[in-house]
């Protein structure tokens, strides 16, 4: 009938809400400009249609699915708040995600996938392709994703990398495209690198190298993530460190390499060097907070979240040297449920607009995670904001977090440097390997050990 | 001929109104699903296969799986018997008012208000290296180094177990004591017989069907749980469900199923044993 873009704009402008944003960007030329349009066609015979997907929105539910740390409920609300129309948000742990997407696809309009999530859901065929065309950010996403480098910078491809997940040649295939298309399997929206966190009044060193998390010195006081795909990752960066093997592929390990990994695991295991593993962000937050660990494999915002009850904890700077080292990245993103058609399909583009449009840049930012788009992101962050997230300056002032609690004191500096300083050194991505089954049952071997 | 026959269907549909939806049916696809290929990425390919089976029978694994998982079934099982038949057994035997007993027993339920994660997690303040029970000990002097064992260890999932699991005991054996005659233990006592020999020869053989039914409650649960041991264990142990479920994780639902089928059989012997020492279906009806 007529085109998504027109459908949008004339839906933005009429639903009337403030806008709250600090500086004028893109989204509000458009809009101011379709609202005058819309005023125009509006007061005209002819029109009217504004007011019937106004209208017709109003009744549209997209049930957005997946971890917690990706997909969260004031996004939603936000996204409801400025598009009109509702946003349900949902949250599983990564595997029973994958299980729904694959078991129950009808049961989720938005998929929020991992790289490797992208690459089954294509498989398995429960996704449709996103037309890059109809996402107007798309130009402004980092070439980490869209080109598979930055700063003429290539991104390493352990693992499975976003840019390698991203693209297909046609909008129903099922097999990934290596190479840009106009197709992309998801939407990349909020990703990080993965690094250790200890605490430095007991661990006594900087610590900027894997191989301290195995080091004998902190039997009993460290821990590693447990989920069986990037928990042998962490250990596989902890050996390759400390120099005992070399990798072909961290993210896709032959048979030798896992039974390396695990024995090494299962040796480490009885020598008593895990206090404990953790599954979720809580556990690995408690476990530091409650003096249970003084190193252990962790995520930026659960360092954050320690010293938020001042406990000193650092995000160990584990730059890339000697072709070793670096951070284990992750990235999510959203993808289209092959059900979505007619005005649902529709809202769910408008949707992918605007998480790429820089609201939920911002709030991610407040937590430490990196938006895809930081050109948009950085209108709705603070300068200091800005400076202290991701350029790795010291903070101008007073930090807060997305819920406006202060984090961070004035004159504190990022670890791990700027936003490029990190993304530079991140050596692998999070994954499923091909010996997928045999990896779980040797990682299975080392919890019951 | 035909009447009774018929009024016996109608008994029994009700029941069969859930089991066959609820509980047949998916068993029977997580049968079917076991003898099936994997292409490997969660698609299931229609085959008639027994590798999953070979694949799990054959491996030490799955032995290591069951020896841990029956090593918690057993620990907490003598430990949820011991306490909940010396709970009821107090409550029936020795609070004469019957309504202060039926009090205290719905004082036991108050726990249980609470959702089972939120009993869990909370021991973890007052076990971990820094907790309660560590502080004070270390407070009075008792010992110098934090006890680690208490947290992320065997002994913290029996302990979690335990805490969930006893009002599973204390139930049904307090509704089997509550039925024992009490001239019955005074005709013993008349007749020169000893507390013990009371216990031995008349509330332990009359308690049976509420001892049998508490251990079928408790031994199932905890076969068939992985998230205690989970987080109590700090991940350091595992479970046969926690193995499987990793299976479920990347999509590996045939061996996961040949697993699960597995350990349904293992859980009907088990419950056949318990069964055939203690007639149930006798002692209630008696």
């Amino acid at each position: 009938m007529f085109n998504d873009d027109d459908n949008g704009d004339a839906k933005g402008a009429l639903s009337g809400l403030p806008e709250k944003k600090k500086s004028i960007s893109r989204r509000s030329v458009l809009k101011a400009g379709a609202a005058v349009t819309g005023a125009a066609i509006g007061s005209d015979a002819i029109g009217g249609f504004p007011t019937i997907w106004a209208q017709e929105i109003k009744d549209i539910e997209l049930r957005h699915v997946g971890v917690s740390y990706s997909v969260v409920k004031a996004i939603g609300d936000q996204a409801a708040k400025d598009l009109g129309f509702k946003v349900t948000m949902q949250n599983l742990d990564t595997s029973a995600a994958i299980n729904r997407f694959i078991s129950q696809p009808d049961s989720v309009d938005i998929a929020d996938l991992e790289g490797w999530q992208a690459k089954l859901a294509a498989k398995r065929g429960v996704i449709q392709g996103i037309e890059v065309k109809k996402i107007k950010e798309f130009d402004n996403i980092l070439p980490i994703f869209t080109k598979g480098e930055i700063d003429g910078h290539k991104i390493p491809r352990q693992g499975i990398s976003p840019y390698e997940a991203m693209y297909i040649a046609k909008p129903n295939a099922t097999e990934l495209h290596d190479g840009v298309t106009e197709w992309a399997t998801f939407l990349p929206q909020v990703y990080n690198a993965d690094s250790i966190g200890y605490r430095p009044d007991l661990v006594g060193h900087e610590v900027t190298e894997w191989k301290d998390l195995i080091d004998p010195k902190f039997k009993g006081k460290a821990a590693i993530l447990d989920v069986p795909a990037i928990g042998i990752m962490d250990a596989a960066l902890c050996f390759e460190s400390a120099g005992m093997i070399k990798y072909g592929n961290k993210g896709n390990m032959t048979k030798q390499e896992i039974d390396f990994t695990c024995d090494k695991l299962i040796e480490l295991k009885k020598a008593g060097q895990f206090r404990a593993t953790w599954t979720t962000f809580d556990q690995s937050v408690q476990l530091m907070a409650a003096g249970e660990v003084v190193i252990q494999s962790m995520w930026s915002p659960a360092v954050a979240a320690v010293r938020v009850k001042e406990i000193p904890c650092v995000y160990a700077p584990v730059n890339v040297k000697n072709g070793k080292e670096g951070y284990r990245g992750w990235c999510n993103g959203m993808g289209l449920m092959k059900h979505l058609s007619g005005k649902k399909l529709d809202a769910a583009y408008e949707y992918l607009n605007w998480y790429l449009s820089g609201w939920q840049g911002g709030f991610v930012g407040r937590y430490g995670y990196y938006s895809p788009v930081p050109s948009t992101a950085r209108k709705f962050l603070t300068a200091a904001e800005w400076d202290f997230w991701y350029d790795g300056k010291p903070a101008p002032s007073v930090i807060n977090d997305p819920y406006g609690v202060p984090m961070e004191k004035a004159g504190t500096k990022r670890d791990g440097g700027s936003f490029l300083d990190r993304v530079k050194n991140i050596s692998c991505w999070n994954t499923l390997m091909d010996e997928a089954a045999y990896m779980n049952k040797r990682w299975n071997d080392f919890k019951i050990a | 001929m035909q009447r009774p026959n018929l009024s016996a269907w109608l008994y029994v549909t009700p029941l069969m109104l859930v089991l066959v939806p609820f509980f047949l049916l998916p068993t029977l696809v997580v049968l079917v699903a076991s003898f099936f290929e994997t292409d490997g990425f969660g698609g299931l390919l229609p085959t008639f296969t027994l590798a999953n089976y070979v694949d799990v029978l054959t491996s030490a694994q799955t032995f290591l799986l069951y020896v841990a998982t029956l090593k918690f079934a057993i620990l907490t099982w003598l430990f949820t018997l011991i306490i909940g038949f010396l709970v009821a057994y107090f409550l029936v035997f020795h609070v004469k008012n019957q309504l202060l007993a039926i009090g205290l027993f719905l004082i036991c339920t108050i726990p249980f208000w609470t959702s089972n994660i939120i009993r869990m997690i909370s021991w973890i303040p007052l076990l971990g290296k820094e907790g309660l029970v560590n502080s004070t000990l270390l407070g009075i002097g008792v010992i110098r180094e934090p006890l680690e064992v208490l947290l992320y260890s065997g002994l913290a999932v029996v302990i979690a177990y335990v805490h969930q699991l006893t009002i599973f005991m204390v139930v049904p054996i307090f509704n089997s004591l509550a039925r024992i005659d009490k001239r019955v233990v005074e005709a013993a006592l008349d007749a020169g017989a000893s507390r013990l020999d009371v216990m031995r020869y008349i509330i332990i053989p009359m308690s049976k069907s509420g001892i049998a039914l508490g251990s079928t409650f408790v031994i199932s649960i905890v076969m068939g749980d992985f998230f205690v041991v989970k987080v109590m264990s700090g991940g350091g142990s595992a479970s046969v469900v926690s193995a499987f479920y990793e299976n479920v994780g990347v999509l590996q639902y045939p061996i996961a199923a040949a697993s699960a089928v597995l350990l349904t059989l293992v859980l009907i012997a088990m419950i056949a044993l318990i069964l055939r020492v203690v007639d149930i279906r006798r002692e209630i009806t008696q």
